[in-house]
């Protein structure tokens, strides 16, 4: 489904990627691990140009994405929900809002359908009650969950995840994490940048560990959490488990 | 000193004066709405990457800030004119001139006020397929807005009194309406002392309102 070929991106003089070469399968469930640094969350933002790659090459769906003079990025952005660290809801609006205003501007719908839309989201992350709550009501976990509910808007073909519970206090972790499990249950394509280790030995299909701007290995997560083969990995893993 | 002051000048000008401070009232509210308004584009132009809108609003905001006030109106009262070869009355001059100057300061305001809102709105609007025009529209914008409501209760309170300024081309406003009652009965004492009160009763209660929202908008973020 997202095809990635040799990528690099710099930020000035500093080498972020250093030459990314994979592949996201249809329905995969992959978490990427590793240390702060390493280029995780800029390899994911680069997934939907957030980031603009500085070379090399991103494929979504067979279509070379990276091909900028003949890509409409807005159109690509459609098919990718993506859950931000620190959730980025717009204060502005209601939950509500928040869920339907991609779907009204952005795909037409009339403002009834988005909503029939919104109210069955929130009854999967299980925040039907807080529809027309402001965002600083409600919790971290909570805004996370609409977060995701709102990603889900527009139905897209693959989810991006950068760090979802790393700014949510501990309680709060798992309700999170149990949304993100039931949306890989039902077959979403979704690439996790996670340092939740339980997270990924559970629901990954595939763990890519990442360092100093490379994909160092990859595995089974029960094959990279029992036998990691690459010593990097091996450090990593025995300071964090 | 000797001095005896007279309320009874105050008194028999007050009417007059009154009239002054509310063409002063009136100036100063054409002036800033049209400032915002100018001042909400140039502001978006001040941040936008295409490189001839952000110069062009880069000009003109630097060349208001940079010449006084008083300068600009004889621009557009005297020079203009001489330009175009007809006349611009005292009333379009001084509310074009007030109103492009204000655009500047808006503008000013507008952009400090964009570049607080934090990045990750605008990158969670585009992630969800919106434009940037999209997003500056429904996202960034809204929440400026909030935002910069005090800073353009400042601006407000300063062009109320730059506004003094337009006495020069005889716009009958506070100050001019001061000047002509002094001329009449010589108290400049107790002139001058109505017509600073006159003014501190138009600009407090807007810097009370100010202050007020400042405090709101604190709480709720």
């Amino acid at each position: 489904m997202i095809k990635v070929n040799a990528l690099h991106k710099k930020f000035g003089r500093l080498h972020v990627l250093k030459g990314i070469t994979n592949q996201i399968n249809q329905g995969e469930v992959v978490c990427v691990i590793g240390p702060s640094g390493s280029g995780k969350s800029t390899f994911l933002r680069c997934l939907n140009l957030l980031e603009q790659p500085s070379s090399g090459q991103i494929f979504f769906e067979g279509k070379e994405i990276t091909d900028y003079q003949k890509i409409n990025i807005n159109k690509v952005r459609v098919e990718m929900g993506m859950v931000f660290q620190r959730f980025n809801l717009f204060p502005h609006m209601s939950v509500l809002d928040n869920i339907c205003l991609a779907p009204v501007k952005v795909r037409n719908l009339s403002r009834e359908e988005a909503e029939v839309r919104a109210y069955s989201l929130l009854g999967k992350v299980g925040l039907q009650d807080k529809a027309l709550a402001f965002p600083d009501k409600l919790s971290g976990g909570q805004q996370q969950r609409v977060a995701i509910a709102r990603a889900l808007s527009l139905q897209p073909k693959v989810m991006l995840f950068d760090e979802p519970t790393s700014a949510l206090d501990p309680e709060m972790i798992k309700e999170v994490l149990e949304v993100m499990k039931n949306l890989g249950k039902e077959g979403m394509t979704m690439v996790v940048v996670t340092h939740e280790m339980g997270f990924a030995r559970e629901v990954a299909d595939r763990v890519l560990f990442m360092d100093d701007g490379l994909i160092v290995e990859e595995n089974t997560p029960a094959k990279i959490f029992s036998s990691p083969q690459n010593e990097r990995t091996k450090m990593f893993l025995s300071k964090i488990l | 000193m000797g001095y005896k002051w007279s309320w009874n000048v105050i008194v028999r000008s007050f009417p007059l004066l009154l009239a002054g401070a509310g063409l002063t009232i009136r100036l100063t509210c054409i002036a800033v709405g049209m400032g915002i308004l100018i001042g909400t584009f140039v502001g978006i132009g001040r941040v936008s990457k295409n490189k001839f809108i952000f110069t062009l609003s880069s000009i003109y905001v630097n060349f208001i800030r940079g010449t006084p006030l008083l300068v600009q109106l004889y621009l557009f009262y005297f020079g203009l004119p001489a330009l175009l070869g007809f006349p611009i009355p005292p009333f379009p001059a001084a509310i074009l001139s007030m109103s492009i100057n204000s655009g500047a300061y808006v503008a000013e305001i507008v952009r400090a006020g964009i570049q607080s809102i934090d990045q990750g709105q605008m990158e969670a609007a585009r992630s969800l397929g919106m434009t940037y025009h999209q997003a500056m529209k429904y996202v960034i914008i809204p929440q400026t807005f909030k935002r910069i409501i005090p800073p353009l209760g400042n601006e407000f309170i300063a062009m109320l009194k730059d506004s003094s300024i337009v006495s020069v081309i005889a716009l009958e406003e506070l100050v001019r309406k001061g000047y002509l009652v002094m001329g009449r009965t010589f108290r400049s004492f107790e002139v001058w002392t109505a017509v600073a009160f006159l003014f501190l009763f138009m600009t407090f209660p807007i810097a009370q309102l100010v202050n007020f929202a400042e405090r709101r908008l604190k709480q709720n973020d």
